[in-house]
């Protein structure tokens, strides 16, 4: 996994409240058993007509917003599907970063293991880095994970919180499964007891 | 003497293998459920690492969400090449990793969260994973259940593990009892309707309450698994008489003296008296009214008996959201719900897609025909299949007009060849109704299904009541 220590970029605006993992990439696209090449599809149904066209007006269509790194999103970005394709897509597409009141519970968890930041900010944050994000690349927005910040265009700091663990894995593109299997003797013994008290199990 | 814990705070404390001084804990996972669609790169990944499934005798496979539904999907030209190579890849994944497999020839096939309690590999008190989020069905076991991403099935298979912060307890009681014509869908879409889809985020939810108690292990099934369309990962109900009923005898469930043992560590799976919730919703469960959804939002739930809202009726960016939703949708604010005429019916899924899901719709059906386009039932497994065929349910769908399907997740999703054209509005059992989630531009309402049965009778969203003989 990639590191993330800090980002300085370009902010799509995506105001939608709700945007679930299938808008973020549509089910035509799980029938891959790869990774990687998710990013032309990313928010397919949105971004292109049937025909595979361009639709002009979705965000990340504009010419400002087509190498943004960071989406700037309505509340409970995706809700939905336990899909990991979804933060695999914003990767491939070059998202980094996406910053909104609230997130679901799996997609959030899902962004930590590909080495995307979900940043939960108040809503009057949002608001303000949101107009930044309009604004494209007029108004670059920097993400600073060591130091829990998010920078608007004006130098307006806003703090946010993270996991001390997801931020330690993150910093350091730590692989977590490693970590875990340094701990076997706890899950051997665990085993042992477990197979005295719950053997059915 | 410890303190009061909810049913959740049990189940966690029994799994806790670590935790470190930050509160992160190494959770023990007791059943790994696998499919198609979000395991190929983990299997992968455990190739390119050199490592192995540490406990395949705990771990379950079957393929679901591409395969046909059709009667000749034996035939390979059913499927796209896609999907073929997807299901091909758990064919092989299951046999070099040694895990159990039921296959698409197995007559056991079915949707992931079906096989785990009709096989008896879910039980009360156990933590259950997948790499889908309706894992959250099982917890009607009294199990601790939730959808995991691609790399923690990964983490999950290598290590029988996961590494997780504990969630808080949400508490959500449906009092006294349901009225005729209104079920378990009923129940979990008012709950999400009243709470939102962001309302149960960060929060593992109990149902509980009388008309909880009194439905039966599938209508459980249905209201958890919806609890991750209300935001929550988990939901989960205590596990009583009537669920020891129902893992008894399972294949995999426990014999003589180890099912003794079990049953007496089941009957301490509830919240004590005077535990902790940080958040607690009551509805009264005469209260609840046969419900459909009108928009792309699961939160987006009104009474049959309702009219479509008008955005500026909602606040935030709720209003913009509703906007595009009726949009999508190509409804009209304060058209009737009754009003809007149905293309398709969809009864299936991991929501709804059991033997008592077909029961309460054949009762619908006998003797009726249906008035939409086309409407199929698709099983959840080939045992509920089996068992329909038996009680003669199959013949009342056939004789209706309905396809007569092979199990899987079908039209849920649309991976597999069962898909929503343009414009298409479907009345589904489903979960979703995101656009294009049953085909792109496809149009769904989420109901009950006795609701989808009515709907199809009648060519319009109905309120299954007035076909019941029931006064609203």
């Amino acid at each position: 996994m990639e590191k993330f220590t800090t980002l300085t970029g370009v902010a799509a605006p995506m105001p939608l409240v709700n945007i679930d993992t299938d808008m973020i990439i549509p089910k035509q696209f799980l029938k891959t058993i790869q990774r990687s090449g998710l990013g032309k599809n990313l928010f397919d149904e949105m971004r292109y007509t049937q025909a595979g066209e361009e639709i002009a007006e979705f965000v990340l269509n504009q010419p400002a917003y087509r190498h943004a790194q960071i989406l700037v999103a309505g509340d409970n970005f995706g809700c939905g599907s336990s899909r990991e394709h979804a933060p695999w897509a914003l990767l491939d597409f070059g998202i980094r970063c996406v910053i909104s009141t609230s997130f679901a519970d799996i997609f959030f968890n899902n962004c930590f293991k590909n080495g995307i930041l979900p940043v939960v900010l108040p809503q009057e944050a949002v608001d303000h880095l949101m107009d930044d994000a309009r604004k494209g690349a007029n108004a670059r927005i920097t993400v600073d994970l060591e130091s829990q910040t998010v920078t608007a265009s004006d130098g307006k700091t806003f703090k946010f919180e993270v996991d001390a663990f997801k931020k330690h894995c993150l910093m350091n593109g730590l692989d977590d499964i490693g970590l875990t299997l340094e701990k076997a003797s706890a899950i051997d013994s665990y085993e042992a007891k477990n197979a005295t008290l719950r053997p059915w199990a | 003497m410890t303190a009061p814990r909810t049913l959740y705070d049990k189940i966690w404390d029994d799994h806790v293998v670590h935790q470190a001084e930050d509160g992160t804990c190494l959770l023990y996972i007791d059943r790994h459920l696998v499919h198609e669609v979000t395991s190929p790169q983990a299997f992968e990944g455990l190739r390119m690492t050199g490592r192995k499934v540490r406990a395949p005798e705990k771990t379950i496979a079957v393929p679901d969400h591409n395969v046909p539904t059709t009667l000749d999907r034996a035939n390979a030209a059913t499927m796209t090449e896609d999907s073929r190579i997807q299901v091909a890849a758990l064919d092989k994944n299951a046999k070099d990793f040694g895990i159990n497999y039921y296959p698409v020839s197995d007559v056991r096939q079915c949707i992931v969260h079906i096989v785990g309690p009709e096989q008896g590999w879910t039980l009360p008190g156990m933590t259950v994973v997948c790499g889908d989020s309706h894992t959250a069905t099982h917890g009607a076991f009294g199990a601790l259940a939730h959808g995991i991403g691609t790399s923690e099935v990964e983490h999950v298979l290598a290590t029988q593990t996961l590494i997780q912060r504990k969630g808080k307890n949400m508490k959500v009681e449906i009092t006294g009892s349901l009225r005729p014509g209104v079920t378990a869908k009923d129940i979990t879409l008012s709950v999400i309707g009243a709470t939102g889809t962001a309302g149960g985020t960060g929060y593992v939810i109990e149902y509980c309450g009388q008309a909880i108690r009194e439905l039966s292990m599938e209508g459980r099934m249905t209201v958890c698994n919806m609890a991750i369309e209300g935001g929550a990962r988990a939901g989960l109900i205590a596990p009583d008489e009537k669920t020891f009923a129902y893992c008894m005898g399972r294949p995999h469930a426990p014999k003589g003296a180890k099912w003794e043992a079990a049953l007496a560590y089941w009957k301490t799976l509830y919240t004590d008296e005077g535990a902790h919730f940080d958040k607690v919703v009551t509805i009264r469960g005469e209260d609840i009214a046969p419900v459909v959804t009108w928009g792309t939002s699961p939160e987006d739930v009104l009474p049959i008996t309702g009219t479509v809202p008008a955005p500026e009726s909602f606040t935030g960016g709720k209003v913009d959201a509703a906007k595009r939703s009726l949009d999508y949708m190509g409804l009209q604010p304060g058209q009737k719900l009754t009003d809007i005429a149905i293309d398709t019916v969809f009864i299936g899924s991991c929501t709804n897609g059991r033997i008592e899901d077909l029961r309460a719709a054949a009762a619908i059906l006998k003797g009726k025909k249906i008035k939409v386009k086309r409407a199929m039932v698709v099983p959840g497994s080939g045992l509920v299949r089996a068992q329909a065929e038996e009680e003669g349910l199959a013949q009342i769908f056939l004789d209706a007009g309905f396809e007569w399907r092979l199990a899987g997740c079908s039209m849920c999703l649309a991976m597999n060849p069962d898909q929503l054209a343009p414009g298409e509005r479907c009345a589904a059992t489903s979960n979703r109704n995101f656009e294009g989630r049953q085909g792109r531009g496809g149009r769904t309402h989420l109901m009950s299904p006795a609701m989808a049965a009515a709907a199809a009778i009648t060519g319009h969203l109905t309120d299954v009541r007035e076909l019941m003989g029931e006064t609203v």
